[in-house]
């Protein structure tokens, strides 16, 4: 059993694999270097996993590579795997996240860009078209854009009911589908965007990331910008869980991939002080579903410590027990073997960490 | 018939070839339009899919940023030489 973490940065993607239960990691050289990587996938759910990479050339554009032989060799088709249809007057400029759906739609992949906007694949990621519900939403030409962009950066397919998808953007909020994209309705109820005339409006919000309860696919969790939040119905409404974090700033929030109500974060003292707390480097656990929380730093630095860790940069594998993974602006990736109550560095001085994601392969 | 220079960079979309000859004249956009028929994989390097070109790759025309001679529309004589170029930007 091979462990693979493909780790996605402003300047190419490193794979790092373990043999030995990710005690030890083996990483590559940069593929598509000098290219940033925001969005990596391992999809698991056919005979040979397969990699889809978003790569983003500052020059050339965007586009999908994807690889079944674990990165000796990358694909992509002739035309652009990923476009706005002429009448949508837009065009991609960036993929910032790729998706997998459930197992009951094996050749479906999803993909999130800048400007907002979702695309769904049928070929198993090859290529994709544009999801026109979300797109022709009447709430779009309102949705506005952050430091970042204005991206579609989270996607969650419901794990048993295809018609079911979940997506986040900033700034924009959360939305959902039922009825397999043909229409989407904000689910914002009870997230906070201070940063609005009205704190509590219907959309708008900054939610940075959202995460699935591994056990119970109606409770999720959300780190906004400044605010941490617990679903129990699906999304429909939001509780803030932030009250025994140290901040309820950061960019990651990543679920236990089978046990309810087990996740993790990164906090950062504030919007403006992107740093960890106490310049300490440690992710912040809880095994209640957010009503309380616990730092796990044992093998992190002890020295202070500065980068933040971005949305996409922290992770969760499906191995037992679960390892846990998160990449730094300063190019560190830490990986925990034991669900974050020890962590060792797996890679120092890459790039800047965008995204990780991680599977036995 | 004109030529297309092609950047080292950009030479695996077009079958490792750093020169093209195009049937196409008349203007830059019909030489980009025969490149997208003929290489999309280096076309859609240059345009973006609604046809405008990539902010940070530029496109002399017999010597002539295409940016100050018209765009798309600048004027491909019948033996133009068409250099595509990445700019100067990145970090």
């Amino acid at each position: 059993m091979t462990e693979l973490l493909a780790i996605g940065t402003q300047k190419g993607l490193f794979l790092a694999t373990s043999d030995d239960d990710r005690q030890s990691w083996k990483v590559s050289s940069a593929h598509f270097f000098g290219l940033a990587v925001y969005a990596v996938a391992i999809d698991t759910r056919g005979p040979t996993p397969r990699l889809l990479v978003g790569v983003d050339n500052s020059h050339f554009g965007p586009s999908v590579s994807v690889s079944d032989d674990l990165g000796a060799s990358w694909q992509e088709p002739e035309t652009a795997p990923l476009a706005f249809p002429a009448d949508a007057g837009a065009a991609v400029e960036r993929v910032w996240q790729i998706a997998p759906a459930g197992p009951a739609e094996p050749g479906v992949v999803y993909a999130g860009t800048q400007p907002s906007a979702l695309f769904r694949s049928t070929d198993g990621g090859l290529t994709y078209e544009l999801v026109r519900g979300l797109w022709e939403h009447p709430h779009r030409p309102d949705w506005g854009a952050g430091f970042g962009g204005q991206a579609v950066h989270t996607i969650l397919p419901h794990p048993t009911d295809p018609q079911r998808v979940l997506v986040a953007m900033s700034t924009g909020g959360v939305y959902r589908t039922a009825d397999g994209g043909k229409s989407w309705a904000p689910s914002n109820q009870g997230i906070k965007a201070y940063f609005l005339p009205d704190p509590w409006p219907e959309f708008g919000q900054c939610v940075h990331k959202v995460a699935r309860d591994g056990a119970d696919p109606e409770r999720y969790y959300a780190q906004n910008h400044h605010g941490v939040y617990r679903s129990v119905d699906g999304g429909t409404s939001w509780q803030s869980i932030a009250d025994t974090l140290p901040t309820d700033f950061g960019f990651p929030i990543v679920a236990h991939p089978r046990r309810g109500g087990t996740v993790w974060n990164f906090p950062l003292v504030a919007d403006s002080q992107r740093h960890p707390v106490d310049l300490r480097c440690q992710v912040f656990r809880s095994t209640d579903a957010g009503d309380t929380w616990q730092p796990q730093r044992a093998g992190l630095p002890e020295d202070p410590n500065y980068p933040a860790v971005l949305r996409d940069a922290m992770c969760v594998d499906d191995a037992e027990p679960a390892g846990v993974y998160f990449g730094t602006r300063c190019g560190e990736v830490f990986a925990s073997r034991d669900e974050g109550e020890s962590w060792s560095a797996v890679a120092a001085h890459l790039p800047d960490i965008l995204t990780v994601r991680a599977a036995t392969v | 018939m004109p030529t297309v220079l092609v950047p080292g960079v950009l030479r695996a979309e077009a079958g490792g070839s750093a020169h093209l000859e195009v049937a196409a004249q008349g203007s830059l956009g019909a030489v980009l339009d025969e490149l997208r028929e003929r290489w999309p994989r280096l076309e859609r390097r240059i345009r973006d899919e609604n046809g405008v070109l990539r902010r940070y790759v530029n496109i002399y025309v017999d010597g002539e940023d295409c940016r100050r001679s018209g765009g798309l529309e600048t004027p491909v004589p019948p033996a133009a030489e068409i250099q595509v170029l990445p700019s100067v930007a990145g970090g």
